[in-house]
């Protein structure tokens, strides 16, 4: 046959775009609900790291453990009951839900809260979790991932070293969010503030804005003291 | 079975990781080999995708290279390459998905990986499935060397660590005036480690020296 005719390569291409289309398709949706699963699991996992549980061997009964009410924030900073199904994308829950998710956890018996950020770094999304003592305003541990910042460089907020950094800073000064990252070397007020990343300048920017913008949802909660 | 690994096949499959080496020789993948390499974890994790990502496209297309018409054949190597690169991420996200989360940066650069195009159109297009294979594994296994030489490097010299675990960060090498060097974690490092690597290659095979 004559693979060089113009209809052998017309037929040809057709065919093969539908195999592939149809292929992907199948492996798409037959995977979906582990995918899924997998999804579910990892946040929760990025949970529990927040509180610094970060070798869990069984994810799911530890979180169970630990995590003791899914709550969101009202106007007015007191927490409702939330009902549905365990969420794992918080920017799109605020944005189109409008729901402002805080994890009311216990650890060791003392109370703690869990707050999920957002935000972008220099290539793509960055995000993580912020536990906070009983008090609302003392951080007891972070975790922060990223989708594709640079390895070695912005990267390094995914470090444990980077968010130990975080461990018993405030957030909230006089209404404000004050817990910030700023340039390495540059801190000021070491209650509040910890260093960026030395070559990661961009993604420690965007750590430093994602924390006071989502936080900024949480003002009424993280200054009330009920 | 004698055949299978006849000594034209063992060339296959061991000149790619030494003399024909696709990163030094043939001066391919250079640019994932910038990307990944400032740590050695996601340069091993890259090395081993493009192996697996190399051999396998590489059997495909053998297997249907007397069907694809000429005209069209870079864009349907692009497509099985493509197939298989998504088809791998999905697996990965299922099964796998603590690697998949390390790999998300790189699952789109093995795609434009010119060592999977180079070996699909000069090796695959004119060869059986089977050496195919042999010399997609080679291929990968020779970048992947490469990647690991640059990574260790960088990763050694510029954080002071190996696969995350510390080596050089300690008080006592800090007191003997010993900084770790920022600049091996830019990219410009990894080009100019691959360049020494060429280098030395070179000055050790007189072969490779061109006659000019």
């Amino acid at each position: 046959m004559d693979t060089n005719s113009n209809s052998y390569t017309i037929v040809y291409a057709s065919v093969l775009v539908v195999i592939v289309a149809f292929l992907l398709a199948f492996v798409n949706s037959s995977l979906r609900d582990l995918q899924g699963k997998n999804v579910e699991l990892d946040t929760k996992k990025q949970i529990l790291s927040a509180l610094n549980i970060r070798m869990a061997a069984d994810v799911e009964s530890e979180f169970a453990k630990v995590v003791k009410e899914d709550r969101i924030v009202s106007e007015d900073g007191s927490l409702i009951p939330y009902e549905g199904k365990f969420v794992t994308g918080y920017e799109k829950e605020f944005k189109e839900n409008g729901r402002a998710h805080v994890f009311v956890c216990e650890v060791d018996g003392q109370k703690k809260y869990v707050i999920p950020v957002y935000g972008a770094g220099l290539w793509g999304a960055i995000w993580g979790y912020v536990a906070l003592n009983e008090d609302r305003n003392t951080v007891y541990g972070t975790y922060f991932s990223h989708a594709s910042e640079t390895p070695g460089l912005g990267a390094e907020i995914a470090g444990e070293h980077f968010q130990n950094e975080f461990k018993g800073k405030q957030v909230m000064d006089g209404g404000n969010v004050e817990l910030s990252v700023v340039k390495f070397g540059k801190v000021e007020k070491p209650e509040f503030q910890v260093d960026g990343i030395s070559g990661g300048t961009i993604t420690s920017v965007g750590v430093d804005v994602m924390l006071k913008n989502c936080l900024a949802h949480y003002t009424n909660f993280l200054t009330s003291k009920d | 079975m004698g055949k299978l690994f006849s000594a034209k096949n063992k060339e296959v499959f061991s000149a790619p990781i030494s003399m024909n080496n696709p990163v030094t020789v043939q001066v391919l993948g250079i640019c994932s080999a910038l990307a990944v390499t400032s740590k050695l974890e996601p340069a091993i994790v890259m090395g081993l995708s493009v192996t697996i990502i190399t051999a396998f496209s590489n059997v495909v297309i053998s297997l249907i290279r007397k069907t694809i018409p000429n005209r069209i054949r870079i864009i349907v190597q692009l497509v099985v390459v493509a197939a298989l690169v998504t088809i791998v991420s999905e697996f990965l996200k299922a099964f796998a998905y603590d690697v998949s989360v390390q790999l998300s940066v790189y699952v789109g650069l093995i795609i434009t990986n010119c060592i999977l195009m180079g070996r699909l159109e000069a090796f695959a297009m004119a060869n059986g499935p089977w050496e195919s294979c042999l010399d997609g594994i080679g291929n990968g296994l020779g970048y992947a060397k490469i990647l690991v030489i640059v990574a260790f490097i960088r990763e050694l010299l510029g954080s002071g660590t190996l696969l995350g675990y510390n080596i050089l960060n300690y008080d006592a090498v800090k007191e003997a005036g010993y900084v770790n060097n920022g600049l091996m974690l830019m990219p410009p490092m990894a080009l100019i480690i691959v360049a020494c690597i060429i280098w030395y290659q070179r000055a050790k095979h007189k072969e490779l020296q061109e006659n000019d």
